[in-house]
């Protein structure tokens, strides 16, 4: 509880400060909006239905981007997941496919994320499939790297039990070598999604996607309009997509991991 | 509804807690080189080595003897360049639920609790429903004392916990031989103390045959009815004491002194004649 009022106290205090920067006007509105202005407008892309003087309906247009979003990510990413770790796993175990699948993971892991935009659209177009290519080139080379690194790292004493135990091939890959490199494949997952998520919205921001439009896009059409507070509102739900990513897909993990390992963090 | 008769012929749970006879171990000219660069290290000289039903013998010598290979080649770890291992007249050909392991460093699961970790060897054998395996499991944490530590995560453990969850697991899937690799060598000598009553209280109860491998010739004279000596470049049986004391041994007593003496006297000896040329 104590924590949680620290917390809310921190925000609260920021809050406090971006209204009173606005309310001496250091700045002009147009590019310091209040932060009520902000919360209006995430209220209106949410709730308001329209009226006569502006009969326009943006009712849910904030979730429908991020949900447009959303789904761009989560598919590549697990696509991205379902690839790398087996990849990875292999790479490990052969080495042959280490000398060739892993100098290429590690090269193209190095190159950020976002220069496959321009080859993508190139290849696609302007739709979902671009989209899909640049998050699973994001998540790919990072989990096939950490899983390869884990494999490389799993205790060789844990194979030798588990084989006295009548465990073998298939088993021991997924009940040994693959659990107990889980400490290495979660943060090469956490790595994975911060490519695949920064990569996307590059992509969003800067090419209209005519598929669908993501928050990428609500989010330039905010400069192009000149609406701080709609690009201050995006921003604001994309931070919050950010952390709920955070705490429902890898804080799982990490308190496993936390538990199991004994490990802090 | 006619109660249908189970297609698979299951085992009955007193049948699988039940002590199984224990194997003869037969090692036959066993032989083992390995190569680092250009050296090449005899680990094992045509090594020949009886064991019998029930016995508990101890391997010791200096590190380099060839005592650990052959406690791998026994368990199937690893292949022999020559000679074979019979586990109760069978030909060893890889590793079995017949011979189990228990490794200097505890080898336990971390991402299993303590429980999932003696089920891991449990749940591949087959014949058994998983509520006895359960029952099983929590049988041999009895047995090792270690019942209310059931869902605890291993790195909640003490290093002597840690073994003794080890032995549960190996004991678990009821072997017939049970080979242990130097189990104690890093634990605090009041806990050794402690396992070293546990091992022989488990030997008398579960009748296995044991092979212990051990630098600690103490600890040999304590647990043994047989200890090797093993010697060194390369590997061979040197010689064989018999230590005909009741049990359970106290590894403090006076006749157990004697008789590791005798085979300390033995294992320097013979390290004075073989490294003297060296000098």
């Amino acid at each position: 509880m104590k924590r949680f009022l620290t917390a809310a106290l921190f925000f609260v205090g920021l809050l406090l400060i971006w209204q009173v920067l606005y309310s001496l006007k250091l700045w002009s509105p147009v590019l310091v909006p209040a932060p009520l202005d902000v919360a209006r407008f995430i209220w209106d892309y949410t709730f308001n239905p329209g009226s006569a003087e502006f009969p326009n309906d943006s009712r849910w247009k904030l979730f429908r981007a991020a949900g447009i979003t959303l789904k761009r990510l989560i598919i590549g990413y697990l696509i991205g997941l379902s690839a790398g770790v087996p990849i990875g796993m292999a790479t490990a175990r052969m080495r042959a496919l280490r000398d060739t699948v892993g100098v290429l993971a590690l090269g193209l892991q190095g190159l950020p994320s976002v220069c496959w935009v321009p080859l993508a659209l190139l290849w696609f177009g302007q739709n979902e499939s671009a989209m899909l290519f640049v998050v699973i080139m994001g998540t790919l080379w990072s989990v096939i790297l950490a899983t390869e690194t884990g494999v490389r790292n799993v205790n060789p004493i844990y194979v030798r039990a588990a084989a006295t135990m009548g465990s073998k091939r298939l088993h021991t890959l997924t009940r040994v070598i693959l659990p107990a490199s889980l400490p290495f494949i979660v943060s090469g997952m956490k790595q994975g999604w911060a490519f695949a998520w920064r990569s996307l919205m590059a992509a969003e921001i800067y090419v209209t996607i005519l598929t669908g439009f993501g928050l990428g896009h609500l989010l330039h059409y905010g400069r192009e309009l000149n609406a701080m507070e709609q690009v201050i509102g995006v921003m604001l739900v994309i931070v919050g997509i950010g952390v709920a990513a955070d705490k429902i897909l890898f804080s799982p993990w990490e308190n496993f991991l936390h538990r199991r390992w004994g490990t802090s963090g | 509804m006619a109660p249908r008769p189970d297609p698979a012929p299951l085992m009955t749970l007193q049948q699988e807690l039940a002590p199984i006879a224990p194997a003869k171990l037969a090692v036959e000219e066993v032989s083992k080189t390995f190569r680092t660069g250009k050296r090449v290290v005899h680990a094992l000289d045509r090594v020949s080595l009886q064991v019998g039903e029930g016995e508990f013998v101890c391997l010791v010598g200096p590190s380099g003897c060839g005592k650990s290979t052959l406690l791998n080649i026994i368990a199937g770890l690893e292949r022999p360049d020559a000679g074979r291992i019979l586990s109760g007249g069978v030909p060893v050909g890889g590793p079995g639920r017949d011979r189990m392991v228990m490794f200097q460093e505890h080898a336990l699961f971390p991402w299993l609790d303590v429980m999932d970790n003696l089920m891991f060897g449990l749940k591949l054998k087959p014949g058994l429903k998983d509520s006895e395996r359960r029952e099983v499991a929590m049988y041999y944490l009895n047995l090792v004392g270690l019942e209310r530590f059931s869902t605890a995560n291993i790195h909640e453990l003490s290093g002597g916990m840690k073994q003794r969850i080890a032995l549960a697991r190996a004991l678990a899937p009821n072997p017939k031989v049970l080979l242990m690799d130097e189990p104690f060598a890093a634990l605090d000598a009041l806990t050794r103390e402690q396992l070293y009553g546990d091992i022989q209280r488990i030997w008398l109860e579960r009748k296995k045959t044991i092979v212990f491998v051990t630098h600690n010739v103490r600890e040999a004279a304590c647990l043994g009815d047989r200890v090797v000596l093993f010697s060194p470049n390369p590997g061979r049986v040197q010689e064989e004491f018999r230590v005909d004391l009741p049990r359970p041994r106290d590894i403090n007593s006076a006749e157990l002194a004697a008789h590791s003496t005798k085979i300390m006297r033995a294992l320097k000896g013979h390290l004075e004649t073989t490294e003297e040329p060296a000098e």
